[in-house]
Order: structure tokens, then sequence, then C-alpha cells
């Protein structure tokens, strides 16, 4: 055997490099392109305004509703979320952030002023003013918005997570 | 050890066969016209590839195509190049198709007992064509659509069946989702079926006759 590599060798070995390269150049490309879904963080959590607490009454629920943007590829989906604020007296922390949505089907209760319950459209369920059970189907009280504050310019914010 | 069980596969495979008759066939003196089919059929599998991640994205409806591709374009990562590759690989794969034709036209390779292989050769460039015509369809816009609208309208010009093959293009009498949707099928799976099976007749053929030598003067 010789040194020299033949040209049938050289060829051999030029077009492995070559291919390699350009496989490469397009290969690693073409795993991010596939992954790149779940290589995304969704903003799943945010601070979200609700309105300035000198608004809100002392002993009557205040409602509040906010909408959520979710975009996924070329595909917006928006969410509206809601509930009512109640406070108990002018000290600030003193309150009880409610959501609307019903423990039992998901529908959207309303506050009664005149039964002063917060009554369900869909399977008549009642829920006092602090969120309790007080007839109907619905599983367990509503539930709470358990993270707020208030910001300096006494915006009332609760915390939202996704799901 | 390699050895040994490239040796056991050799056995059952005939790997060394398939080499010798696939890749280490005679050629005829080298000439850089002749690496043109396979330069296309090099842009085929390239076409193939890319526009099997491009299905990944892209949603062949009329609500979501325009979108879904300047997503493609904007927010996934390397859209642009996979796009990009396609697209000009597409224009690019067309002329190289026709390059090749001229190529076995000018050297008169068509002759006995190639006149097979040049017929197969006419279906592809034909399917070729298609696919840049249904292809060009797809992502929905101003120009893709009237580009569809006019050469569905010349396919309709045709004497007595004219108005059927217009409709049976569309879908219907006008541009719509159908329109869209079968033109998508046909880009993804009908044609590149019959090219694929039509690609290896035009192998098969050529590895049966060698490759044509070139005319001489007095031929
Ligand atoms: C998708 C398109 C096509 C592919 C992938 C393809 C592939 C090939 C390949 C790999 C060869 C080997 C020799 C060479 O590269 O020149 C070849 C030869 C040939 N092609 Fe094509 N081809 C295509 C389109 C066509 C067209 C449009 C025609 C003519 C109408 C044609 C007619 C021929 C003929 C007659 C030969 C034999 C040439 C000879 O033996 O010297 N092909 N083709
Ligand atoms: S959803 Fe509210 S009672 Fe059924």
């Amino acid at each position: 055997m010789s040194e020299a590599i033949s040209r049938r060798d050289f060829i051999k070995v030029t077009t492995s490099i070559i291919g390699g390269i350009i496989g490469a150049a397009i290969g690693v490309p073409a795993v991010y392109y596939l992954i790149d879904p779940a290589l995304r963080e969704g903003a799943k959590e945010a601070w979200i305004p609700i309105g300035k607490l000198e608004n809100m009454e002392i002993g009557k629920p205040y409602p509040f509703s906010f909408t959520r943007v979710q975009v996924n590829g070329w595909e917006r989906t928006s969410t509206t979320r809601g509930g009512f604020v109640i406070r108990n007296s002018e000290d600030p922390n003193d309150l009880l952030i409610l959501n609307s949505r019903c423990t039992h089907l998901a529908c959207t209760v309303n506050w009664s002023e005149t039964d002063q319950v917060y009554l369900c459209p869909c399977h008549d369920a009642k829920f006092s003013k602090e969120g309790e059970v007080l007839d109907g189907p619905p599983p367990r009280p509503l539930d709470r918005y358990a993270e707020f504050r208030v910001n300096e310019e006494g915006m009332l914010e609760i915390f939202y997570q996704e799901g | 050890m390699w050895k040994k069980i490239f040796d056991w596969l050799d056995e059952r495979l005939g790997l060394n066969d398939l080499y010798n008759t696939l890749l280490d066939r005679p050629e005829p003196r080298g000439n850089w016209w002749n690496t043109l089919g396979s330069a296309s059929l090099f842009l085929f599998v390239l076409q193939g590839l890319t526009g099997i991640f491009l299905t990944i994205y892209y949603t062949p409806s009329p609500d979501h195509a325009y979108d879904s591709i300047q997503y493609i374009m904007e927010g996934v990562a390397f859209g642009w190049l996979i796009r990009g590759i396609h697209h000009w690989g597409a224009s690019l794969m067309v002329l190289v198709v026709f390059i090749h034709m001229l190529r076995v036209f000018v050297t008169a390779s068509y002759k006995y007992p190639r006149e097979l292989t040049w017929f197969i050769g006419i279906g592809l460039l034909l399917a070729t064509i298609g696919m840049g015509f249904t292809g060009y369809l797809l992502p929905w816009n101003q120009r893709s659509y009237w580009a569809t609208t006019v050469g569905t309208q010349i396919a309709g010009t045709a004497p007595l069946i004219g108005e059927f093959i217009l409709k049976a293009l569309r879908g219907g009498p006008d541009l719509s989702a159908l329109t869209l949707q079968r033109f998508f099928s046909a880009h993804i799976w009908i044609i590149p079926a019959i090219l694929m099976a039509l690609i290896g007749i035009h192998l098969y053929l050529i590895i049966k006759h060698g490759e044509s030598h070139f005319p001489k003067k007095d031929e």
C-alpha cells in the first residue's frame, strides 16, 4: 500500500465530509424547528389590576372581571375571569377576593343584593357573601384569589395563575 | 468486529452487490451535465424533507393558512430557513429538471433503448411543474390566490370539457376552502406518490441500460 490516497478514496472522503456539513447545517436547525414549542415558556402567571381600593365599598361585594389572551402559534384564545372583592374594614389587607366561577360546573355566579347571596344561574346554587355553599350541588366553597397587593396608586392587584 | 457484522449483513442483504450495481456503475467519460439527474433527485429528497417539516406548522384552511405561514416565518426557530429552502428549492428543481431534459435532448440520449426513460421523464417534468402549481396556492395570499384563479381559468379554456376541468381543479366553480384542501392533498400526497413511482422506474431503467455515451460526429 502506498501512502498516497487514491483519487477514488479522496472523492469518497470529501463527499462524506461535505455531505456531513450540509446535513448538519440543515439537520440541526431542523431539530430546533421541531422542538421549538417545547422550549417556550408561556406567561402563565401575572399580577392583574382589578380596581381602585377607594372605589370598593366596605361590606358590599365589588364585582370585577379581566380577560387573559393566550397566543398559541397563530391562534389567540381569550378567557374571561372574574370575581368579587369583599372589604371587611378600612384596613387595606382586611379583605377577601372570591372567584365568581361556580365550583359545580363553572357557570358565573352573580351577587344578589336583595337576598345577600351569590346565585348560580345554572343549577340554582346559593353561596354566602364569604363564598360558603348554602344550597345546591356545588361540592366546595367558591375559590379565592389568595395573593393580592395594593400598589402605590391604590390599585388592588391579584396574582393570577393559569389552570 | 465491524467487519464481522458487515459480512453477516452483506451475506443476507447483498450490500456489496447493491453498492456495485447502484453506485459503482460504469459511467461514460465524466461530464458535469450528466449529474443533473442526480441533482434533480437530491432536490426532490430535499423538497420532501423540508415539506414534511413545513406540515408540522402549516394549516391548509383559508382561516389559518396565511397566519400559519406567517408564524413559520417569524415565530418558529429556523422556520424562515426551512421555508426558504422549500421555496427556492421548488424553483430550482423545475429549472434543474428542465436543463436535465435539455441535456438528454442535446446528447440524443432519448433514442433506443431509452425511449421509455424519456417518456417517464416527461411525466416527471409535468409532475414537477404540478408540484410548483399546487404549492404556489398554499400560502393563500393575494398573489397565490390570483395565480391559481388565472391558472385554473386557463385550464378551463379547454374545448368541451373545459368547464368540467375547471370545477374539478377548484372543487367547484370558484376558489374556496375546497380548492385549498385539494391542492394541499395533491401537493403532499398525490403528486409526490406519482413522482416517487416515476422516479423509481426512471432510475431502474437508467441502471438497466447504463448511461448513454456521448454521441460522436458520425452518429
Ligand atoms: C424529478 C425529475 C427527474 C429526476 C429525479 C431524474 C433523474 C435522473 C437521473 C438520476 C439520471 C441519471 C443520468 C443523469 O443524471 O443525467 C437520469 C437520466 C435520464 N433522464 Fe431523468 N430525471 C428527471 C426528469 C427527467 C425528464 C423531465 C426527462 C425528459 C423528458 C428525463 C429523461 C432522462 C433520460 C432519457 C435519461 C437517460 C440519459 C442517459 O442514459 O444518458 N428525466 N434521470
Ligand atoms: S354550575 Fe353553578 S350550580 Fe351548577
